[in-house]
Order: structure tokens, then C-alpha cells, then sequence
């Protein structure tokens, strides 16, 4: 899990230390900020109806992780990096998600 | 000959970096992970005699019914105290102390990831102990048991609960970043050849404890600072009144604590995985199962948190489920204890003090562990649940296992850290007065318990008929303290012995790993050449081959096991980092800004402005002050 | 060789066991024990929707279209924060700056939205303590302000390192660094507005509250 490094020291320097080779433009990064607020947009639009708790409540939550996503992987370079980073935040993520979910879940907060 | 740079050049200005590594101002500049191990250690200690102390007053009070020496408003600080001091000012510290200096011995490495940090870390733990114990002289200590249950702890009078908020704030910020320093010194700074399973267990159990230090202080983090808004500033999150529920502390609380108790006690699992290996003369038995097991308690432990709240109405389904998950943690601590078993089955023992008290330490720990078993039988705990039983389990795992486990670090590494072996004898019969004492103060606490006798109570009618097992209890707390005499008596004796020589003190143990292959005490950048990695027990593997005859250890040509050349060239120029006052001055802005809350806005406003120039001072320095 | 060298050279990536530098290993695990600190926050605010005793109720005070443009603004911090870098990267020390000013900028317009917000629904009765619902919006918000803050003084810090010429040659590592900070602190607002604004509060007595 936490294996030797792969790339020479010098490979690692050039790159930034732990870097893949895709590297996203400027250009691609505006046009993520631009879906970014596309779909904020949206998000707010979709407050506004008057649909059922039911469709929209997950539909909110849906929006929201992909932008979550999106900042994650894009912006903080994730998708690009080392997979050793990502195996810190999902554990910390994740994490936090399931233990939370079970207090929730115990002061019957969903029922 | 390898030669340390250490700076000449001095910044301009008024503030000229500190250059020195000896001498007394040098501890408050230090950034040497094996110096921070030692105040570390030390302050541990002395906190360990204050809890021990408070601890004689508990059973003093307790000794007889209708006690008199305090009344209920001092007992419930004492007790409080008692446990804050022993889980947050002692155990982890000293295991920090430990993880501190051997982990980078350990894994062949000159220091921490972050020196500086590990500096921080050191000064704010220190100040955050200081803090929580001026509450005594400041309005009154924590009085709300270790645990402070709200809604007791949000409308309590005193000042003593929002001291324990803040104070265990502090000692969490040390913690966390001591947590992330030395997860980064395991993963990234190992010597060439040493693969995680080829890292003693210590360093394992170390990792592990860093990483539940992560993911669980955050959480009574937030729980102490609703805690403390509650009390200051009117907030509800615990008031049943608003509609908020007490409950929600207890999760929090209990979220955090239970991976806690993990913490307390891992590091114990890895001290007495070192010295088994090292007094049997035999490698640890299965050591891919007592690494995996490890890992596993650390995992499950965030699983069992609501075995703490059998007896709060969380209902059948909870209750079930977390009664399975705390029966399902025994198995990894059972593999554990086989193995250990397993290592000194058909060994060549030497029952020296760090032997003995390892032994010991496993012993008293699987009696706590078998009492631990039955709480995670629901309908039982109902009974044991706040009484005295529950006092006996977690004294036979923490002190039984823990203390003992850190006193037969103690013996077991002193030379190394000293230069100095300290008595056997004087060891024996410390180990035999601790093993008497504390089994006659918290072996009678299981009857206790099933008698009926309830926790945190300044005393108890003389009609219940537990009278005698207090008394005995308290005759039992004496010779414990009697025992840590004989230790200080050590201390003494040992420093009055003249100095032994570099050669019987470099491994006078015969041992297994590398902390053993450089001097003792180590030079300021422990190995004169960062030693290639083959095998588990590397160190060992340099002393001793397999005879290809006979099969049996033979020791390998002489030299092969000094620090010897691998192909690099020696005689060039270690540079290590120098030391710098700013962590010290970036650490006392959380005091500050404590007793601001408390007492004073301004106050407030001071300490963020001394704790930004600390961080600003250090992020603007250099780790290597220029030449 | 294997003299690890413990200091950090300017700009250069001391030899590590895993080839990934210390820093960047560590701040992806204290943004991991971060997700455990506002998962705290976030679950004590679901907690307690919808169970203030008393008003003023999230929908009397909230103000969608207003935060929204505060979603917004942090949004495109986040764009101009990784623009920061790329300009880093390509050495260009003009470019560098404007977008690291312009993302300290856009956290400070934030900021002061924040706290304008604040000042509303204070003088409209909602105070930390009038109701649940004051304690847990403005004690999660609170925090993740603050969080924005510290945010807002490292980007200050790092454009006037630059203008003093005491960033090292290649800066695009601290940046990065404090970008992943200064994107985390956006990913948490993510959740924050979409889980406190724009999810319905069900009314107290209500099925469901």
C-alpha cells in the first residue's frame, strides 16, 4: 500500500513529487469552473420547484457530490496524483460519512 | 568520521537564531527528536507522581465509610483530575516520548518529518497541562469525571468544565500534529531496504496509534468547543430545554473515546512485541498476524463506541450491534497474546526487570481483557456499568497493561537513551511491590463492582458491607506508590554508579533491532551511515548467520554488525536541522488565548498575535540556518 | 546518498521512502482528519433541523439568492486559486500573483458576505443563542469562516513573499500546498450550502420535523 517510490528522484522533482503525466490546461480548468457554476445554478433553480421531497432532497445531494468531485479530482489534482493521497482522503472521508451516518441513524434523525 | 554542520552564521537583527545544542537554554531550542523524547518522557513522569498522588487522596477518602479528608466538591475535582492527568498527561505523552526517540532510530532515519513541529507539539502538550492544572488556583479544576457528561458539565457552577474544554482543546492541537508528524516519519523516512513488514511492530503500533490520533481528536474537538460554547456563550447543543439532547456529547465523546483507549494501549502491545523477542532470544511468533491485528484493533476500534452507552436507552438494535462489534474486537487482541506466547514457547528466557514486567504487563492486561468480555454482554454490563467492576477493568488494561508496559520500556531502552543500566535488583523488587500492590488495589474492585458499589462518589454508608475490600484497596494503593519509590531509588543509585563503558552499554541486551546498532546514547544524527535494510531484525541478522551445518546461530565475522561502510563514502558532512526558539513562542499563543476565553478578550487578542508571529518566525526561517 | 539530508533545500524535494514529498503527504492526512471535524459540525446541524423549540426558522431568515452569489464567488476562488498555480508552474510571476490576489480577493468578498449575512439574521432575532437552529448555523458557518480566513492570510502571505522576493525560484510547491487547503475549504461549503441552504427545513410540529 505505501510501496517504494517508482520514479527516480529527479523524475519526482520535475513533476512536483507524485505527479501522473496528465496535467489539465488553464483552459480546462476554466471550463470545469464554468460547469462548477452551471451546476450551482442549477442546484439553486431546482430549490426553487415546487417537486417532492422525495425526488428533490437526492437530487440536491446528487449535484452537490459532483461538484464535490469535481474539485476534488480537477482542482486538487487527484485524478492526476499519486494514488497514495487519495487513499488518505477517501479513508477520511469515507470514514467520517459512515460514522456520522450511524449517530444520525441512532437518534432516529431519518425517521 | 561524519562531521554535523550546525550553523555559524548569525541572522541580523535582534532575534539571532539559537545555534547551541547543549546546555539548558538548548532544551527550550531543541528540535532533536530524541531531546523531545526526553522532556517528553520526563514531564510524563512527573505528571504520572501528581496523578499518583491524587489517586492516594481518592483512596485515603475512600478507605473508610463516611470518609472526611474531602468533602464531595474536592473529591470530584481529584477524581476528574485523576483521569484527565493519567489518560492525557501521562500515557500518551510517554508513549510519545517513546514513539518520539525510537521510531526514527528505529527505521534508520535522522530525525522526525518536521522537527519543528515535533517541538510544537511538545511545548503546547506541556502548556496545555500547565493550563488545566492552574484551574486549581484559577476558580476550581474539571470536576465532571474525565468524561464530563453533559448536561451536568454545561450548567455546572464552576469554572472547572470550560478549563476542560479548553484544556483538552490544547492538548488536542499537540496530539494532532504530533499525529500527522511522525504517520509522515513512518511512511516517508525509512532507511533503503526497510519495507513496511519489515518494521519492528513498535513502529507498527505506532503508525496505527498516529493514525487514530487523526481521525478521532477531531471529534471531541468539536464536542469540547459545543461544549464550551454552551457554558460561555448560551448555545444549546447539549440543552434539552432548546430541544438539543445530552446524548449527542456522549456520542462525540465516546466516538473519540473508545479509539482513545487504543491509543493508550497499542503502544504497550509494541513495547512488550520489542522485549519478548529480545529475553527469549527468539523472533516474534507470527509477526505478519501481530501487525495485521494491530491494524484490525485500530480499524474495529471505531466500530465499538456505543458499548459505552449500553445503559442510555439507545434501544435493542444499537445495543446488539454494538455488543457484537466490541465481542468481534477480542479476536485481534486474542491473536495477539497467542502469538506473544508463541514467541516465548521453547525460548532461552532471561527474566530481567523489562522481562518481567512485559510478562506481567500481559498478564494483568488479559485479565482486564476477560473483564472486558463480559461488559460486552449487554444484559450484564446493566449491572457493571458505573460501578467499581468497570474501575477494575480499565485499570488492569491501562496500568496493568500500560504501566507495566512502559516501566519494562524503561529498563529495556534506559541504556540506550542514558548510557546508564539501571539496578536489576532495585528493578525486581520495584516489579514485585507494583505487580502485590496493584493487584491487591484493583482486583477487590471487581467485587466491589458486584456488590454494588458505584463510581464517583466521594464515599459510602458503612451498611453496604464494603468496607474491606476499600480497606485492602488502599493498603494496596500504598505499596504501588511504594514501588515507584524503589524506581526513583533507581534513578538515584544508577546516576551515583560511575559511568559503564561505551561497549557494555551500546547493546547490553544482545537485542534485535537498529536502535541498538549506533551508540548509546546516540549522536545527534543517530547513525554515522543510514544503515541498508535486509531482513526484519536487521540488526540481529548483523550480529548472527544460520551456521549452513548445524542450522544454529553462529555470531557472523567480527564488524559485521558496527556501522559499517555499505559503499558510501564516509567522513562527508550531516546536515541536520538547527534549532530555533519559534515553536516555543508559536505554542504559547494557546494558553493565551485559553485563559482570554475565560477570563479576558484581550487576552484573546494577545495570544493570536503571539501564536501568528511564532508560526510567521518559523515558516520564515530556514530548517538549516545558512552557513 | 543515503545520508537523507532531514532539512529541506529551497525549492528541491529532499529523498523520501515513497518518492512523495513530506509536506504534500501530510496535508492530504490533516484534510482527512479535517473531514472528521466538519462531518461533526455538518451531522449536529442535520441533527437538530427542524427541532428549534422557538423561531426565527431558517426559512424566516434565509436569503437564497444572496448566498448563492456567495456559492459563487468561492467557486470561482477555487478557478482563479488553481489558475495560481499553473501560472506558477509556468514560471510567469506576474500571472502568478494577479491570481493569487485575485482568489484572497474573491475568499475576502466571501468573508464579508458571510459576515453581512450574519448581521442580518442578528438583527432579524437570530443570535447563537436564541434556538438550535443559531447555534448550529452560525457555529458550523462560524468555522468554516474561519477556515476561509486562515485561508485568506496564507494567500496575503504568499503574495507578499513574492513582491519581497522571498518565495523560493519555483513556488508552484507552497502553492499547491495552500491550494489544497484553500480548495478544501470550498469543498466544505459545497456540502454546507447545499446541506443548510437549499435542503428544506420541515417546520417544527410538521411530520417529518
Amino acid at each position: 500500500m505505501l510501496e517504494e517510490r517508482q520514479e527516480t528522484p529527479e523524475q519526482q522533482h520535475a513533476s512536483g513529487g507524485g505527479h501522473a503525466a496528465g496535467h489539465p490546461s488553464p483552459k480546462e480548468y476554466v471550463r470545469i469552473g464554468v460547469i462548477l457554476a452551471v451546476l450551482t445554478a442549477i442546484e439553486v433553480a431546482v430549490a426553487y420547484t415546487d417537486i417532492s421531497h422525495a425526488i428533490l432532497i437526492p437530487t440536491l445531494f446528487f449535484l452537490a457530490i459532483v461538484k464535490f468531485a469535481l474539485v476534488v479530482l480537477w482542482f486538487m489534482h487527484l485524478k492526476f496524483d499519486d494514488k497514495r493521497y487519495a487513499r488518505f482522503f477517501v479513508i477520511g472521508l469515507s470514514g467520517a460519512a459512515i460514522l456520522y451516518l450511524v449517530v444520525l441513524i441512532s437518534f432516529r434523525a431519518f425517521s | 568520521m561524519a562531521t554535523v554542520t550546525t550553523t555559524t552564521r548569525r541572522r541580523e537583527g535582534i532575534l539571532r537564531r539559537p545555534t547551541a545544542t547543549t546546555g539548558f537554554t538548548s532544551w527550550f531550542t531543541t528540535i532533536d527528536h530524541k531531546k523531545i523524547g526526553i522532556l517528553y518522557g520526563a514531564t510524563a513522569f512527573v505528571f504520572f507522581l501528581v496523578g499518583g498522588l491524587e489517586a492516594l487522596l481518592i483512596r485515603v477518602q475512600l478507605a473508610e465509610p463516611n470518609g472526611t479528608l474531602l468533602n464531595p466538591a474536592q473529591y470530584n475535582q481529584i477524581f476528574t483530575m485523576h483521569g484527565i492527568t493519567m489518560i492525557f498527561l501521562f500515557v500518551m505523552p510517554m508513549a510519545a516520548a517513546f514513539f518520539n526517540y525510537f521510531i526514527p532510530l528505529m527505521i534508520g532515519a535522522r530525525d522526525v518529518a518536521f522537527p519543528r513541529l515535533n517541538a510544537y507539539s511538545y511545548w503546547v502538550f506541556l502548556l496545555g497541562g500547565l493550563f488545566l492544572y492552574s484551574s486549581f488556583f484559577l476558580g476550581g479544576a474539571p470536576n465532571c469525571g474525565w468524561f464530563c457528561y453533559a448536561p451536568n458539565s454545561t450548567t455546572d457552577p464552576s469554572i472547572g468544565p470550560s478549563f476542560y474544554a479548553i484544556g483538552l482543546i490544547i492538548t488536542g492541537i499537540a496530539s494532532t500534529a504530533g499525529a500527522v508528524n511522525l504517520a509522515v516519519t513512518v511512511i516517508n523516512l525509512r532507511a533503503p531496504g526497510m519495507s513496511l513488514f519489515r518494521l519492528p511492530v513498535f513502529v507498527w503500533m505506532g503508525l496505527v496509534v498516529q493514525l487514530l490520533l487523526a481521525f478521532s481528536l477531531p471529534i471531541i474537538t468539536v464536542a469540547l468547543f459545543q461544549l464550551l460554547f454552551d457554558r460561555e456563550f448560551g448555545t444549546h447543543f447539549y440543552d434539552p430545554t432548546a430541544g438539543g439532547d445530552p446524548v449527542l456529547w456522549q456520542q462525540l465523546f465516546w466516538l473519540f473515546g473508545h479509539p482513545e483507549v487504543y491509543v493508550l494501549i497499542l503502544p504497550a502491545f509494541g513495547i512488550f512485541s520489542e522485549v519478548l523477542p529480545v529475553f527469549s532470544r527468539k523472533p516474534l511468533f507470527g509477526y505478519q498476524f501481530v501487525v495485521f491485528s494491530g491494524i484490525a484493533i485500530g480499524f474495529i476500534g471505531f466500530g465499538v463506541w456505543a458499548h459505552h452507552m449500553f445503559a442510555v436507552g439507545l434501544g435493542p438494535v444499537a445495543n446488539t450491534a454494538f455488543g457484537i462489534t466490541t465481542a468481534i474486537i477480542a479476536i485481534p487482541t486474542g491473536v495477539k497474546i497467542f502469538n506473544w506466547m508463541g514467541t516465548m514457547h521453547r525460548g532461552d528466557i532471561r527474566f530481567t526487570t523489562a522481562m518481567l514486567f512485559t510478562i506481567g504487563g500481559i498478564a494483568m492486561f488479559v485479565i482486564g481483557g476477560l473483564s472486558g468480555v463480559t461488559h460486552a454482554i449487554v444484559p450484564s454490563d446493566y449491572q457493571q456499568t458505573d460501578t467499581y467492576y468497570i474501575v477494575a477493568h480499565f485499570h488492569y488494561v491501562i496500568f496493568g497493561g500500560g504501566v507495566f508496559a512502559f516501566f519494562s520500556a524503561l529498563f529495556y531502552w534506559w541504556p540506550k537513551v542514558f548510557g546508564r543500566t539501571l539496578s536489576e535488583r532495585l528493578g525486581i523488587a520495584e516489579f514485585v511491590l507494583m505487580l502485590i500492590g496493584f493487584n491487591l488495589t484493583f482486583g477487590p474492585m471487581h467485587i466491589l463492582g458486584l456488590e454494588g458499589m458505584i463510581r464517583r462518589t466521594y464515599t459510602y454508608p458503612d451498611s453496604l458491607g464494603l468496607t474491606m475490600w476499600n480497606q485492602v484497596a488502599t493498603v494496596g494503593a500504598f505499596l504501588i506508590a511504594l514501588s515507584i519509590l524503589v524506581f526513583i531509588v533507581n534513578l538515584v543509585v544508577t546516576y551515583v554508579k560511575p559511568r559503564p563503558s561505551a561497549a557494555e552499554v551500546a547493546d547490553p541486551w544482545d537485542a534485535r533491532t537498529l536502535e541498538w546498532l549506533t551508540t548509546s546514547p546516540p549522536p545527534v544524527y543517530n547513525f554515522e551511515e543510514i544503515p541498508t535494510v535486509h531482513a526484519l531484525d536487521e540488526f540481529w541478522h548483523r550480529k548472527y548467520v544460520e551456521d549452513e551445518r548445524t542450522g544454529r546461530l553462529v555470531p557472523a565475522q567480527a564488524g559485521a554488525a558496527e556501522a559499517h561502510d555499505d559503499g558510501h563514502a564516509g567522513g562527508h558532512a550531516i546536515h541536520m536541522p538547527s534549532p530555533s526558539f519559534w515553536p516555543l513562542v508559536a505554542a504559547l499563543g494557546m494558553p493565551l488565548i485559553g485563559y482570554g476565553v475565560l477570563f479576558s478578550w484581550w487576552l484573546v487578542g494577545l495570544g493570536v498575535i503571539v501564536a501568528l508571529t511564532g508560526f510567521y518566525g518559523w515558516a520564515l526561517e530556514p530548517s538549516v540556518a545558512e552557513d | 546518498m543515503a545520508d537523507v539530508a532531514v532539512a529541506h533545500g529551497q525549492g528541491e524535494h529532499p529523498e523520501t521512502t515513497t518518492g512523495l514529498p513530506h509536506t504534500k503527504l501530510a496535508m492530504w492526512l490533516f484534510l482527512a482528519s479535517e473531514c472528521l471535524l466538519f462531518g461533526a459540525l455538518i451531522s449536529t446541524y442535520v441533527l437538530y433541523r427542524g427541532r428549534s423549540v422557538e423561531g426565527p426558522f431558517p426559512h424566516d431568515v434565509f436569503d437564497i439568492p444572496y448566498t448563492s452569489v456567495s456559492a459563487f464567488v468561492l467557486l470561482a476562488s477555487s478557478l482563479t486559486m488553481v489558475l495560481a498555480l499553473s501560472a506558477a508552474q509556468e514560471g510567469d510571476k506576474g500571472r502568478t500573483r494577479l491570481w493569487l490576489l485575485a482568489t484572497a480577493v474573491l475568499g475576502m468578498v466571501f468573508v464579508g458576505g458571510q459576515v453581512y449575512e450574519f448581521t442580518v439574521f442578528y438583527n432579524e432575532g437570530l443570535k447563537l443563542s436564541t434556538n438550535l437552529f443559531g447555534t448550529t448555523f452560525y457555529v458550523l458557518t462560524g468555522f468554516h469562516g474561519v477556515h476561509v480566513t486562515v485561508g485568506i492570510l496564507m494567500l496575503l502571505s504568499l503574495v507578499g513573499l513574492s513582491y519581497a522576493e522571498r518565495l523560493p525560484a519555483d513556488p508552484s510547491f507552497p502553492i499547491e500546498m495552500v491550494g489544497l487547503y484553500w480548495h478544501f475549504v470550498d469543498i466544505v461549503w459545497i456540502v454546507i450550502f447545499t446541506v443548510v441552504y437549499l435542503v428544506p427545513t420541515p417546520n417544527p410540529g410538521a411530520p417529518g420535523a
